[in-house]
């Protein structure tokens, strides 16, 4: 599904992502944790097209992907999630999850301009179909409400939502348990299985060992933007590298 | 040719320089601030007017430019306290209406209170004018460079040496850590302000004698200044001077071997081409999305 | 099924515009409404570009004036048909708006401002100097406006033209923003990077709407063009984009009938104010200040804002 082979990104002189590899089978939950400025959400930017790699390959679906626009890979199927929020305040809630679904409508100002009748249609289906995602996520009621008025664990599931919305193969999710208190953790965890189990590959951070360690078939782990080890949530839970870098040289 | 060339080069240099004191008032605004303001101009055009309507009044040269100076910063604090302040943290768009409000209001009470009229300011040191390998050289053009390069040389030691100056810097990298550091970020915005107001008015007084001056010339000078600013890129301030001063040879040079009619066009055919190709200007920090 | 706020909002607007020639007594009052529904279109389409997709722009008077000045010339100098002549002008806005726009909105913010600036500028400099074709500062006749040998003649007339084309504008755009094209710019207002991830072009869209706006402005150029019979370089200047801006930003970004309601005030202060002789700058400008200090919103998503908090 995703490969990525000696990946690397340089910020002036900051080394942020460092000859880093892996690869993500379809159908399967990776996860990508590491200490702070470890270089996750970049490698997240430049996984999905926001940040250009300096060096190093990107496949998607067996096909380069390094250095391409976040809405072409969208088109072929990437979606993703965004550690500090990226929700439009200036729209209402069920909006946003239809943003989502923008490239399976009719993207035309003129059509638009003049509500063709084909469009209306498929724009009625399509909120229809943002509410039943809405409801998946478990934000069914804000069905009428603002973005602005959404709590923010609300906010995080409406992203999702969002990101279900463009009906992906591969979903990148950045943190998203930061911020969530242990019932609301439950509950992100429960619905990202639904996620994985509905045939989406998922991608993502996480602080929260619990939860990686629940969900996780496979773990990358990074520390100053190497690549620390790699292997399942037992083979981590054991590396004294992994152990080294979350607990102190001395442990 | 080379004493045409030196000719327009002169020319170029000294309008240049007030373009410069004008883009680096537009560059202080905008660092304190991040607000772009478009009432720049005014403050040129009040320097001006004030100066020469004191002189006319019989005030003596020397107290007149300091008068008129006072008036601008004063102009320049009223401006922010009453308009800049209350509006915090609004949009872009809504900034640049409200500061070009603040605009009309500053040449519509100059209109009412200094006339209509074109009025004019007497040279410095008499009007004499230097040949240089051909070329003319008037006194007034040597204060008007002279007196710049003064102030940026003040203003660099500001930022260098002083605390107050650092302060300024720091709240232009990040506001709120300056706040908990202690700096007054209020304060530095009044002070940003008044001191790009009276640089403005230092500017419009400078070259009060060799154009005439009314209420009205303040919109284009404040644009050119903005120019000029966007030019070298935004809260930058070496890149405000070499921005003011290549803009002011540009014009001359497009007056002189192109088009007179055309020169006020050229700043701006030259800040679509610069920011076309280089998008934060010349001398602009890259910004890189953070998410 | 209940009627969606934006057709009830846009049902009454009709009614009003229908209504309205009762009170309408005199010629200045048209005159007043016609002025009013020119720049009530123009600052619709402005608000898909500002307030809906969040890309300022301080030059839209230039493309104004490409409309104006193409039909006046075409049609006065070179004997073209009014309507092919503003077809003309509406292309060569659309060319030049597309030309320029994707390395202008690839600027964001102050920088964006500075590049429609100096368009603008540049676009209302060439009216002034080219006065072989444009009659510079002096300015220059324009006949009236005839299709298929029908001429637009008096204020009724052409009140009837410019409420049926407001209407339209106005349709058309509430339809956009209801549209996946017009969440796809008001999402990359909110979120551009969001937006992107969605899959939204947003250079592409960015571009299309600033094309948009630009056409309407130059089609509201030619319309004002043949409705005065003369213009001056003035209709392309700064001061003019700045109007526009302000009419966008006063009644309300991102508010369809707020633009509307923008237009009609900016319209009609400049009349209330010639009551203020010799102070009209200052009031104007103060006036400029306060709204945007106390109503940052703009007018109606404030009065909105209170009406709501007063139902709730």
């Amino acid at each position: 599904m995703l490969e990525v082979r000696n990946l690397s990104k340089t910020f002036g002189g900051v080394k942020a992502v460092q000859d880093v590899s892996f690869t993500v089978r379809a159908g399967t939950i990776h996860a990508v944790i590491g200490p702070n400025g470890a270089g996750k959400t970049t490698l997240f930017n430049l996984i999905t097209g926001i940040y250009t790699p300096t060096s190093g390959e990107i496949l998607f679906d067996d096909a380069s992907a390094g250095g391409e626009s976040p809405d072409r890979l969208a088109r072929r199927g990437m979606s993703r999630t965004f550690q500090n929020l990226q929700v439009c305040m200036n729209m209402s809630a069920i909006e946003n999850v239809m943003v989502g679904a923008h490239l399976r409508l009719g993207t035309s100002l003129l059509a638009g301009l003049f509500r063709l009748p084909g469009l209306a249609k498929a724009d009625a289906e399509c909120r229809d179909e943002a509410a039943r995602l809405m409801e998946f996520v478990g934000v069914g009621r804000y069905r009428d409400a603002h973005a602005s008025q959404m709590s923010y664990g609300a906010l995080k599931r409406l992203e999702i939502a969002r990101a279900l919305a463009a009906k992906p193969k591969l979903l990148l999710l950045d943190e998203p348990a930061a911020g969530l208190n242990h019932t609301e953790t439950a509950e992100i965890e429960a619905l990202i299985r639904k996620v994985a189990d509905s045939g989406v590959t998922v991608v993502l951070v996480e602080h929260d060992m619990k939860l990686v360690m629940n969900l996780s078939d496979h773990i990358l782990v990074l520390d100053y933007g190497r690549k620390l080890a790699e292997g399942s949530a037992a083979e981590i839970r054991e590396n004294p590298d992994v152990i080294a870098a979350y607990l102190g040289a001395s442990a | 040719m080379l004493s045409e060339l030196l000719q327009f080069l002169f020319s170029g240099l000294t309008v240049g320089a007030m373009y410069a004191l004008a883009a680096v008032g537009f560059s202080l605004i905008y660092s304190a601030s991040g607000v772009i303001n478009f009432a720049q101009g005014e403050f040129i055009m009040l320097g001006g007017m004030s100066a020469a309507l004191l002189v006319q009044a019989g005030v003596p040269l020397p107290l007149a430019i300091a008068l008129a100076v006072l008036v601008a910063a004063a102009a320049g604090l009223i401006v922010e306290k009453l308009a800049i302040e209350p509006a915090g943290n609004s949009e872009v768009v809504t900034l640049v209406i409200i500061t070009i409000g603040a605009s009309l209001t500053l040449r519509g009470l100059a209109e009412v209170f200094l006339g209509k009229g074109n009025h004019a300011l007497p040279a410095f040191s008499g009007e004499d004018p230097l040949v240089i390998f051909g070329a003319t050289l008037m006194p007034q053009s040597l204060w008007v460079m002279g007196v710049t390069l003064v102030v940026v040389l003040a203003l660099g030691l500001f930022f260098g040496r002083t605390t107050l100056g650092k302060g300024v810097l720091a709240t232009s990298c990040n506001k709120l850590a300056a706040q908990l550091v202690g700096i007054n970020t209020r304060f530095i915005l009044l002070l940003a302000f008044g001191l790009s107001a009276a640089l403005g008015a230092v500017g419009g007084i400078l070259v009060a004698p060799m154009t005439y001056t009314s209420y009205d010339v303040g919109i284009m000078m404040g644009l050119k200044g903005f120019v000029a600013a966007a030019l070298g890129g935004l809260g930058s301030g070496f890149g405000a001077i070499v921005g003011g001063l290549l803009l002011g040879i540009v014009e001359a040079m497009t007056a002189g071997y192109i088009s007179s009619a055309y020169k006020d066009a050229m700043p701006f055919v030259l800040i679509l081409l610069i920011l076309f190709f280089l998008p934060q200007g010349l001398f602009g920090k890259k910004a890189t999305d953070r998410v | 099924m209940t009627m969606k706020p934006t057709t009830r909002g846009f049902l009454f607007l009709a009614f009003v515009l229908a209504v309205l020639p009762l009170a309408l007594t005199n010629g200045y009052y048209y005159d007043l409404a016609i002025r009013m529904a020119i720049n009530a279109t123009i600052a619709v389409g402005l608000n898909l570009l500002i307030g809906y997709t969040g890309q300022i722009s301080l030059g839209h008077a230039g493309f104004f004036g490409i409309g104006a000045y193409a039909s006046a010339i075409l049609t006065s100098r070179y004997g073209l048909p009014s309507g092919l002549a503003l077809i003309i002008g509406a292309v060569a806005t659309a060319g030049l708006a597309f030309a320029v726009a994707r390395p202008i909105l690839k600027l964001k913010g102050h920088y964006l401002a500075m590049a429609t600036l100096g368009l603008g500028i540049i676009l209302s400099m060439v009216v002034v100097n080219e006065t072989d074709l444009t009659g510079g500062p002096d300015g220059m006749p324009v006949d009236a406006f005839s299709l298929f040998g029908m001429q637009i003649v008096g204020e009724q007339a052409w009140y009837v033209v410019v409420v049926l084309i407001l209407l339209l504008v106005t349709r058309a755009a509430l339809n956009l923003i209801d549209a996946p094209a017009g969440r796809a710019l008001q999402a990359i207002h909110g979120a551009e990077i969001a937006a992107r991830v969605a899959g939204v072009d947003t250079t592409s869209f960015k571009v299309r709407v600033f094309v948009l706006s630009a056409v309407v402005a130059s089609v509201m150029g030619s319309v004002t063009a043949h409705y005065v019979g003369f213009l001056t370089p003035g209709v392309a200047g700064f001061f003019h984009s700045i109007e526009l801006v302000t009419m966008v930003v006063l009644g309300g970004m991102a508010s369809v009938f707020g633009s509307i309601l923008g237009a009609v005030v900016l319209t009609l202060l400049p009349q209330l104010l010639s009551a203020f002789e010799g102070w009209e700058t200052v009031v104007f400008g103060l006036i400029l200040m306060l709204t945007m200090i106390f109503l940052p919103r703009g007018i109606l998503p404030t009065l909105r804002l209170k009406f709501a908090g007063r139902a709730a």
